[in-house]
C-alpha cells in the first residue's frame, strides 16, 4: 500500500514548516534588536539576556522532568519567551529579576496551563507585568551607564521635548529591546518576508493607535507627537513580536483585525489617560484575555450553514 | 465525645472549608495580606461559627422549616455584631485592618453552610464542635495564606522582619493577584498530598480503592452494588415515590 492510499482524518494538507522553524525564525528576527540593545546598554544587558533565556529553558526542562513528561524545550519556544522577556527588562536590572521572570513566564503562565499552545496569555508579557507590579521601582528605573533620566515617552507625557531621530535609531533610555525602532522593524520585515507573521494585527494595531491619538490626545494631527509615540516605548516590539504570537492571537481573519484595533484603542487609552507613560504590555495581555470572545463572534460559518432560513 | 473529636478533625483537614470545600473565598482572598490579619479573621469567624452553630442547634426544633434561612441569618448577625463591638473595643488595630470584612462575616457561606447542613440536624455538642473544627480549619488556612503572602510580599511574619536586608519584597504578593497565586499553590500542594495518601490506601472510602458500603458519598458510578447514583438522584427517587404514594392514596 502506497503512502497515497493512507486513510487518515483531517487535516490533509500539510506544510513543511514546523514549530521549531517558526521559533528559530523569530529568534533570528529578534537578533538585530538584541545585538543593538547589548551594544547600546553594555554588558549588563548581555548578562540579562543570557540569564533570562537560560532560566526560561531550564525551568521548562525542570517542569517536564518533575511532571514526568517528554521534554518540550526542543521546540525553542522557551528561548523566544526568554528573549522577549529580556528585551522587556530595563538594562540596569539585577540578574535575579531575570531568573524570577523566566521561571514565572514558563512555569506559571505557560506550563501550568498545559504548555505551548495552551497558554492564554503571552508568557513574556505576563512575566513582565508580574515583575512590573512586584518590583516597580526596579522595573521603572531606566538609569544606566549610557543614559540617565526618564524614557522619551515619560518626558513627552510631562510635556517635554524629545528627539524623534534618536528614538527611531534607538539612542534613548528604555528597556533593552524597545528603544530601537529601526532594528525592530528590520526583524519584523524578515518575519513578514518569511511569511511567519502578516500585517493584519500590527497594521490594524498601529493604524487604530494613530487614529486614537488624532481623535483623543487633544493635539490633533500633530506629526511630531504621533511619530514620537510610534517610535517610543514598546509599541513596535509589542505590535510585531508579541501581539502576533500564534498562541494568544485570534485564529480568524476578522478576529485578527478586531484584535489589532482593540489593542490600538487600549494602548491609546493607557498612554493618553493612564497614570503611567507606557501601556503596551497591559494592552496586549488584556487583548489576549479577550481572544476567546473575539473568536466567538468572528467564527466563520461552515459551508452550507448559516444561510437565510426559509 | 468521640464524635466531637471527629468533627474537629473533619473541619481542620478532611473538609477544610478553604482548601477542600472552597467556601468563604471573599475574606480568604481579601484580608490575608498578613499572617496577623488572617489569624484575626479566622478566630473571629471561628467564635461566630461555634456560637451560631450551637445556638441554631438549640433552636432547631423551634425554627419552622420555611423561614429557617432568615432565622439563621438573624442568629448569625447577632453574634457578628457582638464580635464586631468587642473587636472595636479591645483590639482596635485589628478592627481597622479587617474593616468591612467583619460585618461581612454574616454572609460568609461557611457559617450559613454549616448551619444548614449540620447544626440544624444535629445535637448541640457535636454542632458546637463542628463549628470549632470548621473555624480552626478556616483559621489555619487563612494564617497559612497570610504568612506566605507576608513573607514573600513584605519579608516579614507577624510583623517581624525575617528576611535579610538585601531581600527585595515582591509586592504583588500583598496585592490582590498574590492571594490567588498563594491560594492556588497551597490548594495544589494539599491535593497532591491527598492523592498520595489515597494511593497508599489511607482513605478507603474514595473511588476504586475498596467498598465502604457508603454509596451516598461514593464516587464510583460503575459499582455493581451501587444503590443510588448521587444524593441528588436519591432526592429524585424519593420524590417519585412520594408521587406514587400520593397517586395510590388518590386512587
Amino acid at each position: 500500500m502506497s503512502g497515497l492510499m493512507k486513510v487518515s482524518s483531517n487535516p490533509h494538507i500539510r506544510a513543511a514548516i514546523t514549530t521549531n522553524k517558526i521559533m528559530l525564525s523569530v529568534i533570528i528576527a529578534l537578533l538585530p534588536t538584541t545585538i543593538f540593545g547589548v551594544i547600546n546598554f553594555g554588558t549588563n544587558a548581555l548578562i540579562l539576556v543570557l540569564v533570562t533565556v537560560a532560566s526560561s529553558v531550564l525551568s521548562e526542562w525542570c517542569f517536564c522532568k518533575i511532571c514526568k513528561k517528554k521534554s518540550t524545550i526542543g521546540d525553542l519556544s522557551a528561548v523566544v519567551t526568554g528573549l522577549l522577556l529580556a528585551l522587556n527588562l530595563p538594562p540596569s536590572a539585577p540578574w535575579w529579576i531575570a531568573v524570577i521572570g523566566g521561571v514565572f513566564a514558563i512555569v506559571v503562565v505557560k506550563m501550568l496551563f498545559g504548555g505551548l499552545g495552551q497558554n492564554f496569555m503571552n508568557p513574556a508579557l505576563g512575566a513582565r507585568c508580574f515583575l512590573l507590579i512586584s518590583f516597580t521601582s526596579i522595573m521603572t528605573n531606566f538609569d544606566c551607564d549610557a543614559y540617565t533620566g526618564a524614557t522619551p515617552l515619560a518626558v513627552l507625557k510631562e510635556g517635554g521635548a524629545v528627539n524623534v531621530y534618536n528614538m527611531v535609531v534607538g539612542r534613548t533610555a528604555g528597556t533593552i529591546g524597545e528603544t530601537s525602532m529601526m532594528a525592530i522593524v528590520l526583524g519584523a520585515c524578515l518575519l513578514i518576508l518569511l511569511g511567519v507573521i502578516d500585517l493584519r494585527i500590527p497594521g490594524s494595531y498601529l493604524v487604530s493607535f494613530v487614529a486614537f491619538l488624532v481623535l483623543f490626545s487633544g493635539k490633533g494631527f500633530d506629526l511630531y507627537y504621533i511619530s514620537a509615540n510610534l517610535a517610543g516605548g514598546g509599541l513596535m516590539l509589542g505590535a510585531f513580536f508579541m501581539a502576533t504570537d500564534y498562541v494568544t492571537r485570534p485564529i480568524t481573519r476578522g478576529g485578527q483585525y478586531l484584535f489589532g484595533i482593540l489593542l490600538g484603542i487600549l494602548t491609546g487609552i493607557f498612554r493618553v489617560y493612564g497614570a503611567s507613560a507606557e501601556g503596551v504590555s497591559y494592552a496586549i495581555i488584556i487583548g489576549n484575555l479577550l481572544v476567546p470572545l473575539i473568536e466567538k463572534i468572528t467564527y466563520p460559518k461552515a459551508f452550507g450553514r448559516g444561510g437565510e432560513k426559509s | 465525645m468521640n464524635k466531637c473529636v471527629e468533627r474537629l478533625y473533619n473541619g481542620l483537614l478532611k473538609e477544610n472549608p478553604t482548601f477542600v470545600l472552597m467556601l468563604g473565598m471573599c475574606p480568604t482572598l481579601a484580608v490575608t495580606t498578613s499572617a496577623m490579619n488572617g489569624l484575626g479573621m479566622g478566630l473571629t469567624t471561628m467564635v461566630v461559627l461555634a456560637l451560631s452553630n450551637a445556638f441554631i442547634s438549640l433552636l432547631r426544633k423551634v425554627i419552622p422549616d420555611k423561614v429557617r434561612i432568615p432565622a439563621f441569618i438573624v442568629i448569625i448577625a447577632s453574634f457578628v455584631t457582638v464580635m464586631e463591638l468587642l473587636l472595636e473595643a479591645f483590639i482596635p488595630s485589628l478592627y481597622s485592618a479587617l474593616g468591612i470584612y467583619i460585618p461581612l462575616i454574616v454572609v460568609n457561606c461557611i457559617i450559613l453552610g454549616r448551619a444548614e447542613s449540620y447544626a440544624s440536624k444535629n445535637p448541640i455538642l457535636p454542632s458546637f464542635f463542628d463549628g470549632v473544627g470548621m473555624g480552626l480549619g478556616f483559621t489555619f488556612a487563612l494564617t497559612c495564606i497570610g504568612a506566605v503572602r507576608e513573607i514573600i510580599g513584605a519579608g516579614q511574619i507577624f510583623g517581624l522582619t525575617i528576611m535579610p536586608a538585601s531581600y527585595v519584597p515582591a509586592s504583588i504578593f500583598i496585592m490582590a493577584p498574590g492571594a490567588f497565586f498563594v491560594l492556588a499553590v497551597l490548594t495544589a500542594i494539599q491535593n497532591y498530598a491527598k492523592i498520595k495518601g489515597e494511593e497508599k490506601g489511607k482513605d478507603m472510602s474514595k473511588v476504586g480503592s475498596g467498598c465502604s458500603e457508603d454509596c451516598m458519598n461514593c464516587g464510583d458510578k460503575g459499582c455493581s452494588k451501587r444503590f443510588y447514583d448521587t444524593a441528588a438522584d436519591q432526592k429524585k427517587n424519593d420524590h417519585k415515590e412520594e408521587i406514587k404514594t400520593e397517586e395510590k392514596e388518590e386512587a
